[in-house]
């Protein structure tokens, strides 16, 4: 039925052999560039692939394949990544892994004994000739013509200056040259008498390695003779004095993160309070969302009630519109001088209220714009819920006398209550970790006066983290790493909860 | 329905319009002011909500193009708000096609195929989507860092790292084209099969043409999705040209270089059309579940 059927046949085996080459090619490039982890990732991945879209027993899994591995690659590894880094002392001085580290030592140069030479730039079309004049002998040397556009490393091998005839240009003035430097540092230029780099703006001198690598894996200073050892319970190379020399290394330390959480007071004690805030807020968020986005649905069910149209639109606007510009927009709204907030508090009350830099005001704050951003969520729900209970139930209340107080604490809340507990909990999770409000309004801000480590009265856990590790001094991925693990801990529990009641409410529905 | 109206009825639908009145304004108060906020002179200027002299530096700021200062000098504009937003647009466009890429096949495998493991990885991607990325920024930034020191486009400050760390998000996506795939009866695909046609024949001409309503849904909500998302881009993003609107627009309000009146005018210019689509989507999304029902 096809009529090119050669290309149906053979197109599926050549497009899987051109993937597999193409992934070996990937790998290759990836473990040559020191990466071994990241290589044997994507080792298993291309494995797994071609596994999958080679034999006939896993078809299913082709289409399942890209979709899964993309899960997988991007949140659940990330996940599990945290919950490793939570164990190590990665962070700004803990950055490299321990060759790198060590390499760093053995890169490390120091002046040696020989003559230095001066040196000139002089430019050869596009390019440039370095020159090279011996101080006390006037040997001179020149090199070839260098492109000098990046700033690879590079070893130049000049010839004897009356070997090479050419008529060389003026050199290059001082303000190029100081642009040049950093890629004149990149030489490596190699003297009959030694290997030279570029130790001032005009000369050359010979180096040696500063260090020397012994057998028992100690770094020898080939100046001064010390030994230094690496300590791998510090992440550190150490003097004999217990000297920590940077840059460290990530090393494990188990459990010494969790440690500081919950015991160093430094670390307990913000963390403590941020965790109460955390939940308040949470709740609060929670509760007042749903208390005015219940109390729109059940007038908006009210018959008596005209344009309901309008008024429901108008109120639906702020789900519309994107978060973080709304947040935004109050940031400037509540601004303590020109914000209009408080010029018409002003006008009115002749009162200013400094929402950002009063701890009570600002958790005000929040909540206030939290619970305009969140209830037209909870009236939409609620709206549909209402729609479900039937109405001769208000009819019986009615002929009872009932009020509309009544009616709604007897008939309407007990029976929104269950299916609308399931979303309540997603809504708590959801401002549990409501990092992108906090971030974009207060950023954490006032910070607590008491603590020796910054923190914020009005930080939750998420944006403690994101400032212990991508802000403040110190950027410590290893601790906020091990506190985002404790906020798993919390949402796996929280979700669980929120599992139990979803399975009552569809219980209940059946 | 009520035939017999009491007194107290009458000033309860009152009190309930004046309670509605006020909310309303309450509502509607920012965005009213920062249209006028983005009409005013200046920076720090104050005013009632109908501007007494219009200016439109704000505007040409936010479309880049060069304004007059009150001082006199020609001011051009130092953040490239168009930018940013071609950034998100591009970002959430290319996101949401890989969304629906892999969240179609993955669902027609769920909803049609039997293989080992399948409710174990439906209920592992429901898992998923409830721990949030935001727990997980330092590993992917540790992770970008690694993949940007051998292949740099992939790395930190590229697009292509944003889509990678986006692509991993279908759990919900899945579930709803699974249950808008179990509504199309089986029966139609088993009669291209018996034709002679392949599983993926079936799939891609007979199962994909009937599901497009769910498939738009879902593409307006992965692309909403992508523009709106702020905590991953702030950690993979930090070169001023390579920012998507998101994070770029904080980079208005701080303390030392309040652009106030700036501000205003690139978020009209960027939520305006955000909010249109939200819209579209929400309305789209109505008609298209209610054609299909999601069924968890």
């Amino acid at each position: 039925m096809n009529p090119n059927r050669p290309l149906q046949r053979y197109g599926g085996p050549a497009l899987l052999l051109l993937f597999a080459a193409a992934s070996l090619y990937l790998v290759t490039a990836v473990y040559a560039a020191g990466q071994t982890l990241l290589a044997s990732i994507v080792l298993l991945i291309v494995a797994l692939a071609l596994w999958i879209y080679s034999s006939a027993r896993t078809y299913a899994f082709r289409y399942l394949f890209p979709g899964i591995a993309a899960a997988l690659a991007f949140v659940v590894f990330p996940m599990l990544y945290t919950m490793d880094i939570g164990f190590t002392n990665y962070s700004s001085k803990n950055l490299l892994d321990f060759p790198r580290a060590t390499q760093y030592f053995l890169d490390e140069t120091s002046r040696a004994e020989g003559a230095t030479y001066a040196f000139t730039v002089h430019p050869d079309g596009r390019q440039y000739r370095l020159r090279f004049e011996q101080a006390d002998s006037a040997k001179a040397y020149l090199s070839e013509p260098l492109a000098l556009a990046k700033e690879t490393p590079l070893t130049i091998k000049p010839e004897p200056a009356e070997n090479v005839k050419i008529a060389l240009a003026d050199p290059v003035p001082l303000k190029e040259l100081i642009a040049l430097q950093p890629r004149l540092k990149a030489l490596s230029v190699e003297m009959p008498d030694g290997h030279l780099r570029m130790t001032g703006l005009r000369e050359f001198a010979p180096v040696q390695p500063l260090y020397e690598k012994q057998p028992d894996g100690a770094l020898k200073n080939r100046e001064t003779g010390a030994l230094i050892k690496p300590n791998f319970k510090t992440g550190f190379y150490e003097t004999a004095a217990g000297e920590r020399l940077q840059p460290g290394f990530q090393v494990g330390i188990g459990l010494e993160n969790y440690k500081r959480v919950f015991t160093d007071p430094k670390f307990s004690q913000p963390f403590a309070r941020i965790f109460g805030w955390t939940v308040g807020f949470a709740a609060l968020s929670m509760f007042l969302t749903a208390a005015l986005g219940m109390l729109l649905a059940v007038l908006f069910n009210w018959d008596s009630l005209r344009f309901k149209t309008a008024y429901r639109t108008l109120l639906f606007l702020p789900y519309a519109v994107p978060g973080f510009i709304s947040i935004l927009v109050f940031k400037g709204l509540f601004n303590n001088n020109f914000g209009e907030i408080n010029l018409i508090l002003d006008a009115l009350f002749g009162i200013k209220p400094a929402w950002f830099s009063d701890p009570l005001l600002a958790k005000s704050m929040l909540l206030i714009v939290n619970t305009w951003l969140g209830y037209p969520y909870m009236m939409l729900v609620c709206m549909g819920l209402l729609k479900s209970i039937p109405a001769d139930l208000y009819e019986a209340s009615a002929v009872a006398g009932a009020g509309p107080l009544t009616n709604f604490f007897r008939i309407t809340l007990p029976l929104l209550i269950k299916p609308l507990t399931p979303l309540l909990i997603a809504c708590f999770a959801f401002n549990f970790n409501n990092f992108v409000l906090i971030s974009l309004l207060t950023a954490g801000h006032p910070d607590f006066l008491d603590t020796t480590a910054p923190a914020g009265t009005t930080d939750l856990l998420v944006s403690y983290t994101y400032r212990i590790a991508f802000q403040d001094s110190g950027q410590n991925y290893g601790l906020a790493a091990s506190i985002s693990t404790v906020i798993f801990v919390m949402v796996a529990v929280i979700s669980l909860v929120q599992m139990r009641f979803t399975r009552i409410a569809e219980e209940e529905k059946r | 329905m009520a035939i017999v109206v009491d007194k107290s009825h009458r000033w309860r639908v009152v009190a309930a319009h004046a309670f509605l009145i006020a909310l309303t304004l309450a509502v509607l108060f920012p965005f009213l002011m920062i249209l006028s906020i983005s009409l005013r002179p200046g920076n720090f200027s104050t005013g009632s909500i109908i501007p007494e002299t219009i200016s439109w530096e704000h505007w040409r700021f936010a479309l880049g193009l060069p304004y007059q200062a009150p001082d006199g000098r020609l001011v051009t504009p130092d953040l490239p708000v168009l930018r940013w937003l071609w950034n998100s647009v591009k970002v959430a466009a290319m996101s949401a096609v890989i969304a629906i890429a892999l969240s179609t096949t993955a669902a027609y495998a769920f909803a049609r195929m039997k293989f080992v493991g399948k409710k174990a990885a439906l209920t592992g991607l429901m898992l998923m989507q409830m721990f949030p990325a935001v727990l997980a920024l330092v590993a992917l930034y540790a992770i970008f860092d690694r993949i940007g020191s051998v292949f740099p486009s992939f790395g930190i400050d590229s697009h292509a790292a944003l889509l990678l760390a986006y692509s991993g998000g279908i759990a919900l996506h899945v579930w709803t084209i699974k249950g808008y795939y179990e509504t199309i009866p089986v029966e139609i695909e088993e009669a291209a099969k018996v034709d002679g046609a392949t599983p993926w024949q079936a799939f891609r001409l007979v199962l994909l043409p009937m599901a497009l309503p769910i498939l738009m849904v879902v593409f307006l909500l992965a692309f909403i999705n992508a523009i709106i998302e702020y905590p991953v881009a702030s950690v993979l993003l930090h070169q001023q040209d390579q920012l998507t609107l998101a994070v770029g627009s904080k980079m208005f309000l701080y303390e030392q270089k309040y652009l106030w009146g700036d501000f205003a005018a690139s978020a009209i210019l960027s939520g305006l059309p955000i909010t249109l689509v939200f819209v579209l989507a929400q309305k789209w999304m109505v008609s298209g579940l209610t054609a299909g029902g999601i069924k968890g």
